[in-house]
């Protein structure tokens, strides 16, 4: 078990990088497919990385998220590392994790991530049927994901997360359940379920416009949830997150727990958010713009949003409520009002009070917005 | 006196009153055209939106006549709604003629009828008017016939005009300075001035509308209300030329305004007659009569920290509207709030929206209610005109509601949807007349709370528009009235009791039922609705609650996007309130007194 971590409110940072194979038919992440494009995207993120200026303070976490990560050649991947590692005081994290797409992990590309210092894979299952990752438009298989379990496990990957997708059309608990238990197996340390949902402008939204696709009803996502939270509570796992469990505390993603508390986050690349405790930004979303912006000498910041205390207090309280963190009982208030919606709440097992905090219940997480709304 | 002349204008609804008078204030140069805006009499944002006049409002007009000899008309404008019929009949007694106009395209309608008749009871020389004959839809001859047949008025001096184009405008000024007889009246006269419309100015205090009838006033005169007996010193008379132009007095047969420091505007009574302090007329003019609310309903605020601002616009507001009474109420579901009596159902809606719009406020209305009179077991009989104070059904040995005589004209084909609209709201004594071929009009006796319960909408939507409701006051009869309490999560929500006939308690339970389970949003549990009858419980519904209320994923950027969407329902959250755990929004409360249009 990894001890908790020594310094939780160094910032974390995160890299994106906007490049698939293929689009998925769900995802509304910045990405593309010109892969020819890759090296001057590594170019632009240590240009980025140069630019911001970003407090002395080491980094504590390292997150290098997509698009598809694990499609990096190794000497690119390699190239923008040692470039971050030059231009940001990145040797003290602690936590550097590398998104992966099952078929791209390889004996040798275990070994170089590993080397390069990647300690965490977060691997993109989410699911095991064949039929389920072809409507989704993913690119493996389920033979292809035991694989990179299986292989991740042989070559020593003791920090491995898992993605799995559900409410999926065509997927029942049954099949949900048994995808589950065979994930578990693995005993992967960290499990990341999330609700199929549509989003952006995807094909699964138009086609869920269309008619042609019927989504997964409110209530059938609420049987998949509690069967999920159900088992993975059985199997020993902490379930700390709206749609995060992990095999113990210490095993909690310690880059988006970042997120979570209002820690600050540096993200470099297309479409990446970042946040250094008073403002958020977001950079431009198309590369080429982002990279021209970069090539200009100018930063590429599409959107900056500077936070008034009352958008500060409806964040804490949106984020308290969709995790353990929870929130400080007293930003409530003690009007009458305040008490008696916390109170019924707490009255129908969805709050518990821990202390000075309050916190979601399993039950709660999945109504998490709701309460936002009421207690806003 | 001789080249005054003093007449108001009359119509249905929509038959272009307004657009007449912004003619005839033109053609006489009260305004110069470039700075003319439509309808300029009704200077009330919600009047030109429902195009109804609702505040009098009245204009001197110079002209000159064919052979160059000068006049002075007075227009004197009145609201164009039943539940004013009031104030109409004190401006058309400052009158000695009318136009009576009528639309070339809809003919006689049933509030032509029904202004004629208060025309007539005041003596007043009537010109028809036929407008809008630019219309093709315009039918001269027939409405010809309709003015001889329905309004029993020789139809061959009728005016042709088009208010809109303008046409027909002198020929109808030369026709007001002919036919319409000048006032009457002796100057010499101790003082008598009629007032008959009164509106709130905040440097000046009231200004009344006054049409003079003997002797005369001028400023520096104390004068004294001989209804109220208050004195007042004048400070300024005039007339009215949308703007005010001060004149050194006002005589007999004339109209103007009069300004004398008043500071409450329920000093300025309409109806009441004004004369000099050191020289009082032997008796008043007739016709005085204090408003008499019929409706009732209560206004809270929104949000109960605005109970103060409520209490400021209302007083405010009253400044401008004697007719509208109130007093402090609270509810447990609403918080404090005031019970306020309405000449009628349309009188509530203009004060609500003004409330809401000149003043700023976001109210929660409770039902509307009638005054309903029960005779307990100790003989006493008490009326009751709020569901809060309804007695204990113990107690009840006989209960009455009033009734009213209802007037629907309407083209025929409406008349089966009409007999059982009449039917539904328990008309009784039907009587069907057919003024015309093709026309109906049909009266009835009728609960006054079924009126005032989403009738004229229902009856607008039945004959697409097409027909006119009126009403007066008949009696109070004997009916079986019990107190429906609608019940969300259990818990009684008194601002939506009501005071209902036993026989409509089902439906109108079922009814609100149904509205709440639409208006009130999921919640994060099952909320049950329920109305009832005492312990009874005679309709229900179920909310079901949200399965999952969350998205999946919050990491960089989706805590901004959820912060947004949270910033802006909390800006909606505003408009809610709190019963039995459940949060009931403002649209709730209103959609509960709407009745769905079933066809």
């Amino acid at each position: 078990m990894k001890t908790d971590e020594d310094r939780p409110e160094a910032p974390g940072l995160y890299v994106h990088v906007p490049f698939c194979e293929s689009r998925c038919r769900y995802c509304a992440f910045v990405s593309g497919t010109r892969l020819d494009r890759m090296p001057r995207f590594v170019e632009g993120v240590l240009r980025e990385a140069r630019m911001r200026s970003w407090g002395p303070e080491p980094f504590g976490t390292f997150y290098l998220g997509g698009g598809t990560p694990s499609l990096l050649p190794l000497p690119l991947l390699t190239a923008l590392v040692q470039g971050l590692r030059e231009a940001l005081p990145l040797d003290q994290a602690e936590e550097w994790t590398l998104e992966a797409n099952p078929q791209d992990v390889t004996r040798e590309h275990l070994a170089a991530w590993r080397n390069l210092g990647f300690r965490r894979l977060s691997l993109g299952v989410q699911a095991l049927r064949d039929d389920l990752l072809k409507s989704l438009g993913r690119r493996h298989d389920g033979a292809q994901a035991r694989r990179a379990m299986r292989l991740a496990r042989d070559q020593g990957c003791d920090d491995l997360g898992i993605d799995l997708l559900f409410g999926i059309p065509g997927q029942g608990v049954a099949d949900w359940t048994e995808t589950l238990d065979e994930v578990i197996a693995f005993r992967p340390e960290h499990l990341s379920l999330y609700a199929l949902t549509p989003e952006g402008r995807t094909p699964l939204v138009r086609a869920v416009a269309r008619g042609a696709i019927r989504l997964a009803s409110d209530a059938v996502l609420a049987r998949l949830y509690r069967a999920a939270t159900d088992r993975l509570r059985r199997a020993g796992y902490l379930h700390y997150e709206v749609s995060n469990w992990a095999i113990d505390a210490g095993h909690r993603s310690r880059h988006n727990r970042r997120y979570w508390r209002r820690v600050p986050v540096l993200g470099l690349g297309p479409g990446a958010h970042s946040f250094d405790g008073a403002r958020r930004w977001q950079d431009l979303r198309s590369l080429e713009a982002w990279l021209r912006r970069l090539d200009r000498g100018l930063l590429p910041t599409a959107m900056e949003d500077p936070l008034t205390p009352e958008q500060v207090r409806l964040e804490v309280l949106l984020l308290g409520l969709r995790s353990l963190e929870g929130l400080p009982a007293a930003m409530l208030g003690d009007s009458p009002e305040a008490r008696s919606r916390l109170g019924r709440l707490i009255a129908r097992g969805l709050i518990r009070q821990r202390g000075d905090l309050l916190v979601p219940t399993d039950r709660g997480m999945f109504l998490a917005d709701g309460m936002a709304r009421l207690l806003a | 006196m001789e080249n005054v002349r003093n007449f108001s204008i009359i119509a249905h609804i929509d038959h272009g009153k307004s657009t007449l008078a912004d003619r005839l204030i033109q053609h006489c140069g009260v305004v110069e055209d470039r700075n003319f805006r439509d309808q300029i009499l009704d200077n009330l944002d919600l009047e030109r939106e429902r195009g109804i006049t609702i505040k009098t409002q009245t204009c001197n007009l110079p002209f000159t006549d064919a052979d160059g000899r000068p006049w002075e008309l007075n227009l004197i404008d009145t609201p164009g709604h039943v539940d004013f019929t009031y104030e109409v009949s004190r401006a058309l007694a400052s009158c000695e003629g009318v136009l009576l106009v009528v639309d070339a395209s809809q003919g006689v309608q049933a509030q032509t009828v029904a202004n004629l008749y208060l025309a007539l009871e005041h003596d007043l020389e009537i010109l028809p008017v036929i407008n809008k004959i630019d219309l093709p839809s315009a039918d001269v001859d027939r409405t010809r016939s309709e003015i001889e047949q329905e309004l029993g008025l020789p139809s061959d001096g009728a005016l042709l005009v088009s208010a809109k184009q303008g046409i027909g405008i002198d020929e109808l000024l030369q026709a007001i300075v002919r036919h319409i007889p000048p006032p009457r009246g002796r100057s010499e006269d101790p003082l008598r001035a009629l007032i008959f419309d009164a509106f709130y100015d905040p440097f000046r205090g009231a200004v009344a509308s006054v049409r003079v009838f003997d002797g005369e006033v001028r400023p520096g005169d104390t004068i004294r209300m001989m209804a109220s007996g208050k004195t007042f010193r004048v400070e300024e008379v005039g007339v009215f030329r949308i703007r005010r132009e001060a004149r050194p007095r006002l005589q007999a047969g004339e109209v103007g305004y009069l300004i004398a420091g008043v500071k409450s505007i329920a000093d300025t009574h309409v109806g009441d007659t004004i004369t000099l302090a050191n020289r009082p007329a032997a008796a008043p003019l007739k016709g005085f009569r204090e408003f008499k609310p019929v409706v009732f309903s209560s206004l809270y605020p929104v949000s109960s920290e605005d109970y103060e601002a409520l209490a400021e616009a209302l007083e405010k507001y009253q400044l401008n509207d004697a007719a509208l009474v109130y007093q402090k109420d609270s509810s447990a579901a609403l918080g404090q709030g005031f019970r306020c009596g309405f000449l009628g159902l349309l009188h509530l809606e203009i004060v609500q929206e003004r409330l809401e719009r000149e003043y700023g406020q976001s109210l929660i209305l409770t039902a509307p209610s009638v005054i309903y009179r029960f005779t307990l077991t100790d003989g006493r009989t008490i009326e009751v005109d709020n569901p809060a104070h309804y007695p204990d059904p113990a107690r009840i040995v006989g209960a009455e509601e009033p009734f009213i005589r209802a007037t629907i004209l309407a083209p025929e084909r409406y008349l089966g949807s009409l007999m059982r609209l009449c039917m539904d709201r328990r008309g009784v004594n039907q009587e069907l007349h057919y003024p015309s071929p093709g026309r109906v009009e049909l009266r009835f006796d009728m609960p006054l709370a079924e009126a005032i319960f989403d009738f004229y909408d229902r009856l607008k939507s039945l004959t697409q528009g097409y027909g006119s409701f009126d009403y007066e006051l008949l009696d109070y009869r004997p009916s079986d009235l019990v107190k429906l309490d609608i019940l969300v999560n259990g818990e009684r929500v008194d601002a939506l009791s009501m005071i209902v006939h036993r026989d409509r308690a089902r439906e109108r339970a079922v009814q609100a039922c149904e509205r709440l389970k639409d208006e009130i949003p999921r919640q994060q549990f099952k909320i049950p609705i329920q109305g009832a009858i005492g312990g009874h419980i005679i309709a229900r519904e179920t909310i079901a609650p949200f399965r999952k209320d969350v998205t999946a994923k919050c990491y960089g950027g989706d805590i901004t996007r959820k912060r947004k969407l949270l910033e802006k329902q909390k800006a909606g959250k505003r408009r809610l309130k709190v019963v039995g755990d459940v949060e009931i929004p403002q649209s709730a409360f209103i959609a509960v007194l709407k009745s769905r249009d079933e066809d």
